[in-house]
């Protein structure tokens, strides 16, 4: 009976702690590093020429610029 | 760093169809393919509601998780892109993705199906910024040139609005409040709540 119960035991033990073995399987994604080719920053292209901070500014004023409330003159 | 996403305002939308031809036009998407439709619900019923559906560049994207190529990446502003140099066009992104977005050309013999395209959010593709190739293959890249995707930029009643998430919840919360709505709704505090003062930053002196 207490072979049995320590059989018993000891399958419970191994079974409650096979999980603990797992691997992460959420791959965490970065910037470039995938498969496929490195791309280009936006600012980096023609227009921009690297000036991060100017293209910031411009795609900034174009997001506000979907505000009509403030975009159209006379409104609030 | 801008983190750039697409909102459609239900409320505005008047099924027009503006921002699947403007992204149409804009990339030369050929026949077959639509990266942007407008989806309609409760059609011919009164008070039908119509939202402007495309990739919407999610924060966990699951296409980027079952691709079997690892051919998807996210740009430093959020927008989820793809390289088809790797893409071999088995359309596990498409059941995978909530909102349909991944297209496959269909024009050639036999049911054959292309590499996968999407909306790229106007930011073209792993190819050199402004070349020929990246044209071809992801269509124009606005971002790049310091504009926004062509869908919200052409929408006339601005329904669809697309940019930095912070931006645009901001003009879209002002919206809803000059409507005299908000606080009725359901989860409104939590998505669109902003506090009176904002929280310090850690390390900021007070």
């Amino acid at each position: 009976m207490r072979r049995v119960l320590m059989l018993a035991f000891a399958a419970a033990l191994t079974w409650s702690v096979a999980g603990c073995g797992e691997k992460p399987m959420v791959t965490v994604y970065k910037q470039g590093q995938y498969q496929g080719k490195p791309d280009m920053q936006p600012w980096d292209g023609d227009p921009f020429k690297g000036d991060k901070n100017a293209w910031e500014k411009t795609v900034k004023a174009r997001n506000l610029g979907q505000n009509e409330y403030v975009r159209i003159s006379g409104g609030s | 760093m801008a983190r750039m996403k697409f909102l459609a305002d239900a409320e505005r939308c008047i099924e027009c169809n503006g921002c699947v031809t403007a992204c149409k036009q804009e990339h030369e998407i050929p026949w077959g393919v639509n990266r942007r439709r407008v989806v309609t619900l409760n059609d011919g019923v009164p008070g039908e509601k119509s939202i402007s559906v495309a990739c919407m560049h999610c924060s966990d994207a699951p296409c980027m998780a079952v691709c079997p190529v690892d051919c998807f990446y996210k740009t430093t502003e959020g927008v989820v892109l793809h390289d088809k140099d790797i893409c071999i066009g088995c359309g596990y992104c498409f059941y995978a993705c909530p909102f349909g977005a991944p297209q496959f050309p269909q024009d050639g013999a036999f049911g054959l199906r292309g590499k996968m395209d999407k909306c790229t959010f106007c930011a073209g593709g792993p190819e050199a910024d402004h070349s020929a190739a990246e044209f071809k293959k992801y269509g124009r890249n606005r971002l790049a040139e310091g504009k926004l995707p062509a869908c919200a930029e052409m929408c006339a009643t601005k329904a669809l609005l697309g940019g930095d998430a912070d931006v645009i919840a901001n003009i879209y919360r002002d919206r809803v409040l000059k409507r005299g709505k908000g606080s009725e709704i359901w989860g409104w505090g939590t998505a669109y709540g902003k506090p009176d003062k904002p929280a310090a930053q850690p390390g900021a002196k007070s």
